[in-house]
């Protein structure tokens, strides 16, 4: 299948989705006003990899900040990897934050807690 | 007259004001400039993500609201998509005030909101985040009254509000949002 790259701009994350390299990473900053617009095809892209994925997924999450509209997009991310994971593919999320901040490491264990795949929380 | 206007915002501690219309370019260029100036005056790391985040939901909870707004009504008191926006920065706080014109019916269910943020505990919070988080019905606009409560995580204080009535239709709505500037290491 076809990678997905995105280009991070002032609101928006970069995202990496490259099935070749085993690549899946979203870094930077989400806080676009239309955030189910820009995660579409992120989602899309997801459903599609889901179909035949790799042996090992690690799928990496690096954000510096995001605002609630983004957080509904990166729950319904989670959920395709966890249905993935549900379906006896090896997925896991690693979710980085910078150790200094509390709040990202508290959103990380809220995710943790309301899904069933294995999430790393991963201080830098 | 401009050197009152200057004393007044002064005196309130009021780093930054905007009345106007509100765009997504303007918010972009808010959170850009006060960003930079909290980057330059050399604040806490932690107080500037917690300002940060908190002037994203709020700028964006106002220009999403906005939205709903029919301008073209003939008793709307305002003819555009205003706003009034404010940061000010004290000795122990950051404060964030937004101020726009919402529709009477809307207040009720505002208020007990804005109420039930304000009553609940940390956890409780955290709970009612991870509640509206995992509901449905939340696309519309892609906020779905996340935002407050993220606001009031955020803030760690209880949020201010007012509805000021302007005519039988319409009220002006603000809300205040204080994030402490200690911190503990």
């Amino acid at each position: 299948m076809r990678n997905l790259v995105i280009e991070p701009t002032s609101k928006t994350p970069k995202v990496i989705l490259n099935a070749d390299l085993g690549i899946f990473e979203i870094t930077g900053r989400s806080i676009p006003e239309d955030a189910i617009g820009f995660y579409r095809k992120v989602l899309d892209w997801i459903e599609e990899y889901s179909k035949n994925p790799l042996t090992d997924t690690t799928f990496k999450f690096q954000l510096e900040y995001f605002n609630t509209s983004s957080s509904k997009c990166l729950l319904d991310i989670f959920r395709k990897l966890e249905r993935m994971h549900k379906n006896g593919h090896k997925v896991s999320i690693r979710w980085h934050y910078d150790a200094d901040d509390e709040d990202m490491a508290e959103t990380g264990q809220d995710y943790q807690a309301l899904l069933d795949v294995p999430f790393e929380l991963v201080p830098v | 007259m401009t050197y009152s206007y200057y004393k007044n915002m002064q005196l309130n501690n009021i780093i930054f004001v905007y009345q106007g219309e509100v765009t997504a370019d303007l918010v972009s260029s808010i959170l850009q400039m006060i960003e930079n100036k909290l980057e330059g005056e050399g604040e806490d790391r932690k107080v500037k993500k917690r300002v940060f985040n908190v002037m994203v939901e709020c700028l964006q909870n106002v220009y999403h609201h906005l939205d709903a707004l029919p301008p073209t009504d003939p008793s709307n008191p305002i003819k555009d998509k205003t706003a009034l926006l404010m940061i000010g920065r004290e000795e122990k706080d950051y404060y964030i005030i937004t101020g726009n014109h919402v529709l009477n019916d809307r207040i009720p269910d505002l208020k007990s909101r804005l109420d039930r943020i304000n009553r609940a505990t940390k956890e409780e919070l955290k709970q009612l985040y991870q509640e509206v988080l995992t509901s449905g019905g939340f696309s519309e606009k892609g906020t779905a009254g996340l935002g407050m409560i993220d606001i009031a995580r955020k803030s760690g204080q209880r949020l201010g509000y007012d509805f000021h009535p302007v005519n039988d239709r319409y009220s002006f709505f603000s809300l205040e949002a204080r994030i402490s500037r200690i911190v503990d290491k």
